[in-house]
């Protein structure tokens, strides 16, 4: 239960960080950051190396969903990036 | 050894702080997109020395894979396809949290060892959560690419959605109050929040669809934070709520740009009352 409590402050004080970093963003950098904040949110792959990687991963299902977040998380980290950046270089050149 | 795992992923969550800070001023925009991918290979890294994980072959098989597939798409796709791209990312990711949830319950479930209803509860948000982001930024796509109109019954996709809104209401809590919860039963709620997704982004105009993708992707660090809790890893929490918050300010300002409030953009189709005449001017972000 503890636990829980100190897992539930920090949710409610980093959705307060979260609120408070984006303030005035030119329209031109919402697309770029919206893909960003996009390739941060695969994050979930820290959940998905933990549960893919356990020892005896019991129903042949849980190895199998496992493996496949895995791989989805991958997508959306790589990609997620390597886009942000393509568009940011483009922004650079014209600017 | 729990020490410097959590030092890593404070570590790591102060990367993705200053890297969103770099990425909303010009200057410091490629900065930032960098700072916050140095944030993620520590997560990473962080997460493989884990106690729990052991075996390595298949997430070093889904890395490859999955990275691989990420390189291609970066590449491959024209600068216009972007904002397709993006959505298709944001429901990858929310697939990414439902596999994670659903893996993680099967293996509790496997070993006889289910958590209380609080965990039980985080697993249900992460399910639903990532579910509807997934099939909402499905619909979201083919909105974008033109292939899928705006739709004429939107009433019909009014009900359909508040229907599903009841049962996975309905279900989730006979799951999470139940002894021994049955697989069924979270594969029904699944299939309806997958549904709840389509319902809920079809009668939204076409033209708003880059502000639903920003909403979206709000969605999917959410998600993300939910799986935090299931797995009691603090990493996860901070990291999600981050671009929760961020993701649904982002939202907001987005919707002050194109000059629509956002329970207009989120309703204003369902009710069959558009506002074409207030604010359709800027239509592009």
């Amino acid at each position: 239960m503890e636990v829980f409590v100190l897992s539930f402050t920090i949710f409610i004080l980093a959705l307060f960080v979260g609120v408070e970093l984006i303030n005035k963003v030119p329209p031109t950098l919402h697309t770029p950051l919206m893909s960003g904040t996009n390739a941060i949110s695969g994050i979930v792959v820290v959940g998905a190396i933990i549960s893919a990687g356990s020892s005896n991963l019991s129903p042949t299902l849980a190895a199998i969903l496992g493996f496949v977040a895995v791989t989805l998380a991958s997508i959306n980290i790589v990609a997620g990036f390597l886009v942000t950046d393509r568009m940011l270089n483009m922004f650079k050149r014209k600017g | 050894m729990f020490a410097l795992l959590n030092f890593s992923y404070l570590a790591a969550a102060v990367c993705f702080i200053l890297g969103i800070k770099g990425m909303t001023k010009p200057k410091t925009a490629v900065r930032g997109n960098q700072m916050a991918a140095v944030g993620m290979l520590i997560a990473i890294v962080a997460a493989l020395l884990h106690h729990q994980v052991v075996s390595y072959a298949s997430i070093i098989a889904g890395m490859l894979l999955g990275g691989g597939i990420g390189v291609w798409l970066a590449k491959r796709t024209a600068m216009t396809q972007m904002p397709e791209l993006v959505a298709s990312l944001n429901g990858i990711g929310g697939a990414a949290s439902v596999a994670v949830a659903t893996s993680t319950w099967f293996n509790a479930q496997g070993a006889g060892m289910l958590g209380g209803s609080g965990w039980t509860t985080a697993i249900m948000a992460s399910i639903v959560i990532g579910s509807v982001t997934l099939t909402g930024s499905l619909v979201a796509v083919l909105k974008l690419k033109g292939n899928l109109g705006d739709s004429r019954n939107n009433r019909l996709w009014q009900i359909v959605a508040l229907t599903c809104l009841v049962a996975i209401v309905g279900g989730g809590a006979s799951f999470i109050t139940s002894a021994t919860p049955n697989p069924m039963v979270l594969a029904v709620v699944v299939g309806l929040c997958l549904l709840l997704g389509v319902g809920l982004v079809q009668p939204i105009g076409g033209a708003d669809m880059p502000v639903v993708v920003a909403l979206l992707n709000a969605y999917s660090g959410l998600a993300g934070a939910a799986t935090g809790f299931v797995l009691g890893n603090q990493g996860l929490i901070i990291t999600g709520s981050l671009v929760g918050a961020s993701g649904l300010i982002l939202t907001a300002v987005m919707c002050k740009a194109m000059n629509r409030s956002l329970p207009n953009v989120l309703f204003g189709g369902a009710f069959g009352q558009t506002d074409q005449a207030t604010g359709r001017q800027d239509e592009g972000d």
